[in-house]
């Protein structure tokens, strides 16, 4: 094509843009991987008249090589990060509060992903030849410490973070696990975890994140999840579990399970904040119902039909779609009631919610034995650790017949250097009788601590019969003495020794959802899919230690400069002096006589010399000085009582 | 007062959001109980209503059942049979047991490292009203703590079964806390209690919170007809004279007293209260004050005599109760685990069956446990600068160690010196008859004195005293074997154990020689026997300082006026009288059952001879695990019987240099 006329600016401008869309257009459909971002939401009633909310944010970018160094929607700093330490997984989590096992369950994805122990706990696998790994997780810890706010930074030393081998993780020697069980979490943290949404907290489902809600719940956990590989690319995943109590109609809070029905709550109760829409650049936006298992075999034994709307309860608003949990029988468990927020904007807000029609008592699956673990002994000196676990009876359901099978439990604990745990002292106590160790422990592993430089590490995995009801094992300690510098702030308040983690290794708790589609994209579900052991941990002890009293270095400062001012005012004073000279100056002092001698003279019956006659003048003439002092004190004193008198 | 007061008493316990609701909380959960104690057979109703209404707040709940624990005297683990001592275990076939209930909310935001203790005591087999009021009290708190949302450490409640003594029942819990035995499930089931109630099993798993780190005792004591105002009654002294940390006094006190409007009182010595001498020293003291106030201002010397009374009171009554080193309430048990505890007594000024006044008491008691319990919540770190050390002359005035210390340093201090002059003196006196040999007289005491080791003549005493603390040792165990004989009455133990005690006494002798044959001077007994009581006073004074102090004061004048009484007979007849007097006196004063009588003669007027009180006051001590015990025996039994020895020292040395 041969212009005619030679083209001018503007058109030379139109065309170059064409060319540039056209380009782009292609360059876009070619690099079919794109960075991608989901939002969901999922809602729980609880049988403690509570509710669950799990907030999930999936930012996932494509392999580097396709991208570069610039990113739309993945955050820049997560990618750096990744690149630098050569990450190939990490998990960082913020808890407060307790994870209740007992009534919010312990057998379902989210007990076993999401309820995480109170603090932070950090942990990550790297893709690094192993002597260059701790370098690596040093500078990791320093890096999330500040992209964080958070003092992740201690995790930095030797003593904080240890390297489990199979108790926490399958691994090759390049996963590294550290926890700070006493770290405060707050909207200081969550606001940099927010800055990595791509609409913060602005718009979509993260807009519902009212800090006085979420932070007033019983139960906290944010968390980052990351996985990175060649293949994949770089997944970031972003949740954020909260427990809230609703308030009831009348504002007054029930415990009580019978004769009241549950409370009736919605988005806007929850969170004081109204749905508009979804955030603009999110390939989905979905918010998901869940209704436990309890509830559903409820209501197919009243023979009503487990849609939104039964004897029981109604949701607010007819689901987009019903997805229904199948277990192994293929029975039903628990059905997840699906929303799409796309279809909303601000001139037609969102909002969930659940009314209960009937009082219901249901329980949540818990996990199959019960861990708990506690301090015993008392005094500074010793004590011991026990882990205890009750039978849940759950087993039952599972394998019918409690004969002949085991359960099988894995333990990993970590215990501060300062805590001297004997390992040799293991002791295993089932149904009340003692065991023999290797009776009931398949393998273990231990790393012992070393003063001042490592924390102990205890990998363990049990063997439990079926039919046992209870079972204890206790590990007897010895408590350290710390230097004076070594103490952390507040440290009368005790030292921790960070959650122990146990999980049952052969017990899945993966949801099985009939429709083997790809979900229409939900990583939540996807995430609910994966085969994983049911895991649960177990509280933060305090362990009291021997404290000095930090005030104490004053006062021993004091007393040995007193004693040392004594000691040497009397030795230098015994050093210096002379006898000869003193004697000499004695004689001296001897021939003039004074006042007072010549009284010791006087008292002790000598005769005063007649040729000092001037002296005694003398003598009497002071003794009428001191007589008119007195007497003027005397005076003085009367005087002022009488004066303060009148 | 120690400056840390302030810091522990958080201003958000200002607004108490305990309100009538609560109150009426607790009158409903009153008549219930009531209810449920007109039925009761064998008090198990009673911890199934309350486990009842801790399950209807929503909290978790467990039973503990306990056996009551046999108190024996364990001469090998005297001070550790009280904390490792380990549980008993239930078996199905007891019928005597007690059950404590025990509620625990779970902070909702908190981890659950720390927990603090709210304890009621009550009677399951008589129950008494003023115990079901301090239960509905202690309900109401824990009611109204269930729904804070401002905890940060769990709170235990424990319902504490007292029929066997609510040391007993606390103790037995404390014990099951700490020191558990991992009992099978089954063993647990099979009891009486449980009926078969498949929910009601899984209430017998011991439950826990995490380390305490204080517990309150909450009791409603009876009407007390003093004052206008309801009164608290604080209880603090635990096992050898350990107290709790004094911050946890103050913030009670001052909640107390400038919130609730309550009169705090600690227990005093009744009989000082009107003592007319004490009355009379206390106006000297006023009046001295008020002319030293006059000449200047500053000097606030002049106490009220009233103040100066009940100052005094108190103060001795603190001091006995450290020294005797006997728990005067259920805190104690939480002292052995390291725990600050104290015991409140509420002591309405109308009867408790006068509703308004009832309601009123709860409501204020309510606010000050409510009060206490956020201060102790909003705590970081525990109670932790060294206020431990202290005795207390009011609520709010304590006198601290770094004071008490100097009286008992003064004391204590010239021992060391007063011995080495005896001993030194003892030297320079041996030099005297040399000198006269060395004159050339002719010497009748060169026998006597070759057959001395010189300078070791010391030896000599010390074998005396190593004797006699040997059979001190052996006296002091004779009560273990005495209490395997059954069906004695205390008198029968009392005498046999005399007896048995002078029987040894006499055995050692005939075994290791008597000390006069020996030819033992007295200076030289009296300086070890000065020696050996300021070691013994000075270890007593780390263990149980009160016990200490007070020993000190029988001691110390006994050791030093200590001279034979045949000794002396060139001094004047005037100072010898004294000396022989004040000797005899402190003899007989320093002799425990001797004391014990006077004690009991001033205390209570009563001035008749039982020598089975000896035993029974005796084995209360050691029931109690009580130092004072073993200082009794160890430390000051040796000195009286050393004194005894060198009252009766025959002097024949001396008489024989006299001779000369």
């Amino acid at each position: 094509m041969a212009p005619s006329s030679p083209p001018s600016g503007t058109n030379l401008f139109l065309y170059l843009l064409l060319l540039f869309v056209l380009a782009a257009a292609v360059a876009a459909s070619a690099a079919a991987p794109e960075e991608e971002f989901t939002e969901e939401l999922l809602l729980r009633p609880l049988p403690d008249r509570k509710a669950l909310a799990h907030f999930y944010f999936r930012s996932s970018a494509p392999p580097a090589a396709s991208v570069g160094r610039h990113h739309h929607l993945f955050p820049k700093a997560i990618s750096q990060l990744v690149k630098k330490y050569h990450i190939s997984e990490l998990e960082l989590s913020f808890t407060q509060g307790r994870w209740n096992y007992e009534q919010w369950g312990g057998f379902d994805p989210m007990s076993t992903s999401n309820a995480k122990p109170p603090g932070v706990e950090l942990w990550a696998v790297f893709d690094l030849p192993l002597s260059e790994i701790d370098a690596a997780w040093k500078n990791l810890t320093h890096t999330l410490s500040g992209l964080f706010c958070a003092s992740i930074n201690f995790l930095e030393s030797s003593t904080a973070f240890s390297a489990p081998r199979w108790g926490f993780k399958l691994n090759e020697g390049n996963l590294r696990y550290g926890a700070l069980p006493r770290e405060a979490v707050c909207t200081e943290n969550l606001t940099p975890w927010l800055k990595l949404l791509p609409c913060r907290d602005k718009a979509g489902i993260a807009s519902l994140l009212y800090r006085p809600s979420i932070y007033k719940g019983y139960y906290h956990s944010q968390k980052l999840k990351l996985r990175s590989s060649q293949s994949l690319g770089i997944i970031l995943d972003q949740t954020l579990t909260v427990v809230l109590q609703p308030n009831t109609i009348n504002g007054k809070q029930l415990h009580s399970n019978h004769g009241q029905p549950q409370p009736s709550w919605s988005i806007r109760h929850l969170f004081n904040r109204r749905l508009s829409g979804k955030c603009l650049v999110s390939k989905s936006s979905k918010i998901f119902m869940e209704v436990d298992k309890g509830i559903v075999d409820k209501v197919n034994k009243s023979g009503g039909d487990p849609s939104w709307n039964n004897e029981f309860f109604v949701l607010w608003n007819g689901p987009d779609r019903l997805i229904t949990d199948l277990n192994n029988l293929d029975v039903q468990s628990s059905s997840i009631y699906e929303y799409d927020v796309s279809n909303y904007s601000k001139e037609r807000p969102f909002d969930l919610g659940i009314t209960w029609k009937l009082p219901l008592i249901w329980s949540s699956t818990p996990s199959p034995l019960h861990a708990s673990r506690f301090l015993m002994g008392s005094g500074n000196e010793r004590g011991s650790i026990a882990l205890s676990f009750m039978s849940t009876n759950l087993h039952k359901e599972i394998f019918g017949s409690p004969n002949d099978c085991s359960i099988k439990a894995v333990i990993f604990q970590i215990v501060p250097w300062y805590v001297k745990v004997y390992y040799h002292s293991l002791e295993i106590f089932i149904d009340g009788n003692r065991k023999t160790v290797s009776d009931v422990v398949d393998k273990i592993h231990v790393t012992p601590s070393e003063d001042k430089l490592l924390p102990g590490t205890l990998e363990m995995l049990l063997r439990f019969p079926c039919s046992m009801q209870s079972a204890t094992l206790t590990l007897d300690f010895d408590k350290g003495f710390l230097h004076i510098d070594e103490y952390p702030p507040d440290a009368n308040q005790g030292f921790d020794i960070p959650s122990a983690l146990v999980s049952f290794p052969e017990l899945n708790c993966a949801r099985n959802y009939p429709e083997t589609d790809p979900l229409l994209g939900s990583p939540l579900l996807e995430n609910f899919r994966e085969d994983t052991a049911v895991k649960s941990y177990t509280e933060v002890l305090l362990v009291p230690l021997t404290t000095p009293d930090f005030s104490m270095p004053y006062n021993v400062i004091t007393f040995t400069c007193t004693v040392l001012a004594l000691y040497f005012g009397s030795l230098l004073n015994a050093l210096r002096r002379r006898i000869g000279e003193e004697e000499r100056e004695l004689t001296k002092t001897a021939t003039k006589r004074g006042l007072i001698p010549l009284l010791l003279a006087k008292l002790r019956g000598q005769k005063v010399d007649p040729t000092e006659s001037g002296s005694s003048s003398e003598s009497t003439g002071s003794k009428k000085l001191l007589f008119k002092v007195v007497f003027v004190a005397v005076a003085a004193v009367l005087f002022h009582y009488f004066s303060n008198n009148s | 007062m120690p400056l840390c007061q302030w810091h522990y008493r958080d201003s958000s316990s200002a607004n108490p959001l305990f309100s009538t609701e609560d109150a009426i909380e607790a009158n409903r959960f009153m008549k219930g109980i009531e209810a449920a104690a007109g039925v009761s057979i064998g008090g198990i109703d009673l911890a199934k209503f309350i486990s009842q209404q801790i399950e209807d707040l929503g909290a978790e709940v467990c039973y503990h059942k306990f056996l009551p624990h046999s108190k024996h005297f364990h001469p090998l683990k005297f001070f550790t049979s009280m904390t490792n001592d380990m549980a008993i275990q239930p078996n199905g076939t007891d019928t005597n047991f007690g059950i404590n209930t025990i509620g625990i909310i779970r902070a909702p935001r908190g981890d659950g490292k720390e927990a603090i203790v709210l304890v009621t005591p009550y009677n399951s087999r008589r129950v008494d009203s003023n115990e079901l009021l301090s239960l509905a009290l202690g309900f109401s708190v824990f009611s109204l703590l269930s729904r804070a949302a401002w905890l940060s450490k769990d709170i235990v409640w424990l319902a504490a079964d007292s029929q066997f003594g609510e040391y007993a029942a606390v103790s037995a819990w404390l014990n099951q806390y700490h020191n558990p035995v991992f009992l099978s499930h089954s063993m647990i089931l099979d009891t009486k209690i449980y009926d078969g109630n498949a929910e009601k099993a899984e209430f017998f798993t011991f439950k826990r919170a995490g380390t305490m780190s204080a517990a309150l005792i909450v009791k409603v004591g009876e009407t007390r007809r003093y004052g206008d105002r309801d009164s608290v009654t604080m209880y603090a002294e635990a096992s050898n004279g350990q107290m709790p940390n004094l911050d946890l006094l103050n913030v009670v006190h001052y909640l107390a007293v400038h919130r609730q409007g309550f009169r705090v009182n600690i227990a005093a010595f009744s009989s000082l209260l009107s003592s007319a001498w004490l009355r009379v020293i206390a106006e000297f003291f006023h009046n001295l004050g008020t002319v030293l106030r006059k000449i200047n201002p500053d000097w606030k010397l002049d106490i009220a005599v009233p103040d100066y009374v009940e100052g005094t009171a108190n103060l001795a009554n603190s001091i006995y109760n450290q020294a005797l080193g006997v728990p005067t309430g259920s805190h104690g048990a939480f002292r052995d685990y390291q725990v600050d505890a104290v015991s409140l007594e509420f002591s309405p000024t109308f009867n408790v069956r006068n509703e308004n006044a009832k309601s009123l008491l709860l409501l204020r008691g309510g606010r000050l446990i409510e009060g206490v319990v956020r201060s102790v919540n909003n705590l970081l770190e525990k109670f932790h600068q060294s206020f431990f050390l202290y005795f207390l002359t009011a609520p709010s005035k304590f006198i601290s160690v770094g004071v008490y210390m100097i009286p008992f340093a003064l004391l204590l201090a010239p021992l060391p010196i007063v011995a080495a002059a005896l001993a030194d003196g003892n030297k320079s006196m041996e030099k005297l008859p040399e000198n006269l040999i060395d004159n050339g007289k002719a010497s009748v005491n060169a026998d006597v004195l070759q057959n001395k080791g010189g300078s070791w003549k010391w030896l000599q005493a010390a074998k005396v005293l190593l004797v006699i603390q040997l059979w001190a040792v052996c006296v002091s165990l004779l009560p273990y074997y005495i209490t395997q004989i059954p069906d004695f009455t205390p008198m029968q133990s009392a005498v046999i154990w005399a007896m048995l005690s002078i029987i040894i006494l006499i055995a050692l002798y005939v075994m290791f020689g008597s000390p006069y044959p020996a030819g033992v001077e007295w200076k030289l007994l009296k300086a070890t026997m000065i020696t050996s009581i300021s070691i013994g006073l000075g270890l007593m004074s780390i263990i149980n300082f009160a016990t200490a102090q007070l020993g000190a004061l029988i001691v110390i004048p006994m050791c030093l006026f200590s001279r034979p009484l045949k000794a002396g007979s060139g001094m004047h007849s005037l100072p010898r009288a004294v000396l022989l007097i004040s000797n005899i006196t402190l003899a007989v004063l320093g002799f425990p059952p001797a004391a014990l009588l006077i004690m009991k003669g001033l205390s209570k007027g009563s001035w008749t001879v039982d020598v089975g009180d000896f035993w029974v006051w005796m084995e209360f001590l050691w029931q109690w695990s009580s130092a004072t015990y073993l200082y009794l025996f160890l430390v000051h039994l040796p000195c009286w019987l050393l004194c005894i020895h060198v009252l009766l020292h025959p002097c024949r040395q001396e008489l024989k240099l006299k001779q000369e």
